[in-house]
């Protein structure tokens, strides 16, 4: 190791910290390969024990998960010993990194090579690998392609809720009395939990026999006010709920945007005799299109994961017409246990996802807010 | 702004101006009375739900199915769907197992939110803090690339993530354990919290620290008591968004947790299932896995709001 590395700015250092400061540097450099190397043993220890060739009787992989620990203190030490005060901003940094990258990568690369195996929780003969089997199973499974379909319905909603949205901004800008009792109502069933909006709204309030939404569409002339029996209407359902959840989130995102916009310019089109059909499509909307794009982009980003209320109110069904990819992924890791064949699908999702996502980015960003 | 040239006359009678100020007063007050109505039909759409179930929790068989709504006016409150939970005034001394059973998944619900919460805060602002302040170079990586993997784990489906992390906590027999819900919840809020934490940090004018830094304190010594302070509203609207998120969470409870560390929501799902139609127990249930959630909407919106705009919008 490099024991005597000049320091280059040594005049601003004292002789005497000049040797502390080298002494760091050793130390520094000692601490980050003693952690690895411990690191790497234990790992290496767990792996052969687990594989069979020694028997040191570890009973799960925590040594593992520890020495990570002491491996990232040691590095996050070993920073600022070695490099100062460029060490100390590396720290600032580096217990998100580490903590993100160890709970990404692991699962990401495991997931990777589930999905090539044929296992499955209830089958005896443990995981195999099974080569392209399940992506074969896949293109030719209808009911993946079903929820892939009916994802594309959940994302054209957005702009249905992001119109609804605007809507109750505009009216939470306009010039109420009371603006803070509305805002807090309004933002109410964003906080609720999906699962218990699923059973608020889902299985009591849209109950075919006595719930109040029956009641009131049988009073509106509806004979058999059934929500979830027929593919569209249970679909529309679902969105219904969607939508009471979601809405206000979007409408929180425009309400700021709005209450953003200079004044000056609505007056100045309303002395100008513009009527407000006009400022509204002229001014208002435009000058708010990046808050809308960005508002629509990561309600479609959270759209895509939609799952809570359709596996508890509806369970995908009637025949996977209200299906999300997260839920029929659910239903089969718990109700099938297929887990190498669920990962499969899983993993082809967030393909699809990142792909979809980056060409919204694409085109959509630069209609966006800067974002990073 | 627009070249929309509205004609007025040069001289109008004033009978017809008054007129015209009377159509114009009749058209504003009918604009404001839709607006009002508007305003009254989405609040009631917001909280009918709520007042429901809350309502539900107090009614017995027949008034659920007669579909009676107005407490005291059409059925009298009872304490049916509390007495199941073993939560009404009688029973409230007495042991039950449903109760402890409740509580138990409340205060897993409370350790798992609120710890993922502090941790993912803690974590976040230093980091938000970093990607804000310092230029890094990992590599080829700038702050602006490591600022977007934060962010892009956003896009991450639970479901990918799922199985993995089952054989992964099963190894780790981190299964069925409150510290395991609060990694993995701490995962999900983490780029919510640096997308918060990073605005908040990028509003606050550098000369700030570099007064402190020229008054000798180090750089953590600067963002302690400098720069957190200020920043504190920020933490406070990402802890709590982030308390709320977690609270709400699903996907993964349901997954990894099974008798030890089930939450509220796990509680609550399966109670759907299993017993049919006793909707006062439902709504009592939920009412109870709601109210935290209420009360922090009503007395947190502020911070609420601001977690979510932060950012977004300028």
């Amino acid at each position: 190791m490099q024991g005597s590395s000049p320091v280059t700015n040594a005049q601003d250092f004292p002789v005497a910290s000049e040797n502390w400061w080298t002494g760091r540097r050793t130390l520094g450099q000692a601490l980050i390969i003693l952690g690895s190397i411990g690191l790497a043993a234990i790992v290496l220890l767990q792996l052969l024990d687990a594989m069979g060739a020694t028997s040191l009787g570890f009973t799960n992989w925590r040594p593992s998960l520890y020495a990570y620990l002491a491996w990232a203190i040691c590095l996050g030490a070993g920073q600022i010993l070695i490099r100062g005060e460029a060490g100390h901003r590396a720290v600032f940094l580096l217990p998100a990194l580490l903590f993100t990258i160890v709970m990404v990568i692991f699962p990401t690369f495991f997931g990777l090579y589930i999905a090539f195996t044929d296992w499955n929780l209830s089958s005896l003969s443990g995981r195999q690998f099974s080569g392209l089997d399940n992506l074969r199973a896949m293109l030719s499974d209808p009911y993946y392609w079903n929820a892939i379909r009916n994802m594309t319905y959940y994302v054209v909603a957005v702009f249905v809720q992001y119109a609804i949205a605007f809507g109750l901004a505009l009216l939470l800008n306009a010039d109420i009395r009371a603006r803070k009792f509305f805002r807090v109502a309004f933002l109410l069933p964003f906080m609720l939990s999906p699962v218990a909006v699923s059973w608020m709204i889902g299985k009591s309030l849209m109950e075919f026999r006595f719930g109040p939404a029956a009641t009131l569409a049988r009073h509106l002339g509806w004979d058999s006010p059934a929500f979830f029996t027929t593919p569209w209407i249970a679909r529309l359902s679902i969105m219904a709920m969607d939508a009471w959840v979601w809405i206000p989130f979007i409408m929180i995102l425009l309400l700021a945007g709005l209450q953003a916009l200079p004044k000056e310019i609505s007056d100045a089109a309303k002395v100008d005799g513009a009527s407000p059909w006009q400022s509204f499509w002229q001014i208002t909307f435009p000058l708010m299109l990046p808050v809308s794009v960005t508002a629509i982009v990561l309600k479609i980003i959270f759209q895509l994961k939609l799952a809570d209320i359709v596996i508890n109110v509806t369970a995908g069904g009637p025949g996977g017409a209200t299906d999300t990819v997260s839920s029929f992924i659910f239903r089969e890791y718990r109700d099938r246990s297929n887990v190498g064949y669920g990962t499969m699908l899983a993993e082809v999702y967030l393909v699809i996802i990142i792909i979809f996502v980056m060409l919204m980015l694409h085109f959509a960003g630069r209609f966006m807010r800067k974002v990073t | 702004m627009t070249d929309s040239t509205s004609p007025v006359p040069a001289y109008v009678a004033p009978a017809t101006l008054k007129e015209r100020d009377a159509a114009r007063q009749a058209k504003r007050i009918s604009a404001r009375v839709l607006v009002y109505a508007a305003l009254l039909l989405w609040t009631f759409i917001s909280l009918f739900p709520i007042y429901w179930t809350i309502t539900t929790s107090f009614k017995t068989a027949v008034n659920v199915t007669q579909g009676h709504l107005v407490p005291w006016v059409d059925f009298q409150p009872d304490w049916k769907g509390w007495r199941s939970l073993g939560l009404s005034p009688d029973t409230i001394g007495r042991t039950s197992t449903v109760r402890e059973e409740f509580l138990l998944r409340f205060e897993n619900s409370i350790i798992a939110s609120v710890g993922a919460a502090t941790l993912a805060v803690a974590i976040g602002s230093l980091a938000a803090y970093g990607l804000s302040r310092f230029t890094y170079k990992f590599g080829p990586w700038r702050n602006k690339d490591i600022a977007f993997f934060f962010l892009s784990q956003l896009i991450l489906p639970p479901v990918v993530l799922a199985m993995p992390f089952l054989v992964l906590y099963k190894e780790l027999a981190l299964l069925d354990s409150k510290i395991g819900l609060i990694l993995i919840y701490t995962l999900m809020v983490l780029p919510i919290v640096i997308w918060i934490m990073r605005d908040q940090f990028d509003t606050i004018p550098l000369e700030l620290e570099q007064a402190a830094l020229v008054d000798g304190c180090s750089t953590w010594g600067a963002f302690f008591r400098i720069v957190l302070p200020i920043a504190l509203p920020g933490m406070v609207a990402a802890f709590i968004l982030s308390v709320v998120l977690c609270w709400n969470e699903y996907f993964f409870a349901a997954l990894l947790t099974s008798t030890n560390a089930k939450t509220i929501p796990v509680m609550v799902a399966s109670q759907t299932g299993s017993q049919g139609i006793s909707w006062w127990s439902m709504a009592a249930i939920s009412t109870a896995a709601i109210a935290p959630l209420l009360l922090i909407g009503i007395f947190l919106e502020r911070y609420i709001v601001k977690g979510l705009t932060a950012g977004a919008v300028k």
